[in-house]
């Protein structure tokens, strides 16, 4: 059958089809900006966890410290920049420009509660280091079992 | 706010033709921007991770090859939760079309970013050809 019978069920499945299709050429199209052929937000960032930090790193070369605005709200970091153009003197002209700029922004739900009064933030050679400790209410507790012997 | 044009900072070797490399870490070409002037071609590269040491820039014949590494960073004690991105060294050649005044390469890398100036050499400025008259 050439066309397809558009009941209500038909036509979930005929948008479903195209968001489908539509994902296929995104993956055609971006192949090569993905970072592992999963697209992510800028800047990239990694979590780590032990049992009083989280620690979180992201990778934003060309940025100037002060130009980066980081703020905690209760288990929830928003991270914000800016990352400036180049301009071009006259007579200057772009072989090749695969670095982008403009503004970011992201939000970053943390595993657990921090003390935001104590959070420590570090940029060295492009990569910024932000270090939460872990809020000591939200300390896992050791419960010890009396007996009433 | 503007829309962000940032894309990623880094994408895996497999583009690059150069040699393979005989390493245990990853290996990245860094993403660039090149411009030229009159008297000079300008490469940024984004080496986030990478030093002014850690930066190793050779041109052979035409090949300008560049070389960053990046030391490991100390993890004791923590375990890595959620991640978006592996960490490695970087490297990207590119064959420069035009004759480079060896001598006054300059190189800054600054918050992860290489900065390499390559002046034109004098002989190949273009020179303006004066026509006689013939008459």
């Amino acid at each position: 059958m050439l066309l397809e019978r558009v009941d209500d069920r038909g036509l979930w499945q005929s948008l479903r089809q195209m968001e489908s299709l539509q994902q296929k050429l995104n993956q055609i199209l971006y192949a090569g900006q993905t970072n592992n052929g999963r697209d992510y937000q800028f800047p990239p960032i990694n979590v780590w966890v032990s049992e009083h930090h989280a620690v979180i790193e992201a990778e934003i070369p060309g940025i100037e410290p002060n130009d980066i605005d980081i703020s905690v709200i209760g288990d929830t970091l928003v991270l914000k920049g800016s990352r400036k153009k180049i301009e071009l003197k006259e007579g200057e002209a772009y072989h090749r420009q695969e670095r982008g700029y403009g503004d970011f922004a992201r939000t970053i739900e943390l595993p657990f509660k921090i003390e935001a009064e104590k959070v420590d933030a570090e940029f060295r050679r492009g990569i910024l280091v932000i270090k939460l400790p872990r809020a000591e209410a939200d300390k896992p507790k050791k419960i010890t079992v009396k007996s009433l012997v | 706010m503007n829309t962000t044009e940032i894309r990623e900072n880094k994408r895996a070797e497999s583009e690059n033709a150069g040699p393979e490399w005989l390493r245990t870490s990853h290996l990245f070409v860094p993403q660039a921007d090149i411009y030229e002037s009159k008297e000079s071609i300008t490469i940024l590269a984004d080496i986030p991770g990478a030093d002014q040491n850690s930066v190793d820039i050779t041109l052979e014949k035409n090949i300008l090859t560049i070389t960053a590494s990046v030391p490991p960073a100390d993890h004791k004690g923590k375990a890595l939760s959620y991640s978006e991105y592996s960490t490695g060294d970087f490297r990207r050649m590119f064959t420069l079309s035009n004759e480079i005044d060896r001598n006054g390469i300059e190189a800054v890398v600054k918050n992860g970013v290489l900065k390499l100036t390559l002046p034109k050499s004098k002989d190949s400025l273009p020179k303006k050809i004066a026509v006689k008259n013939g008459d």
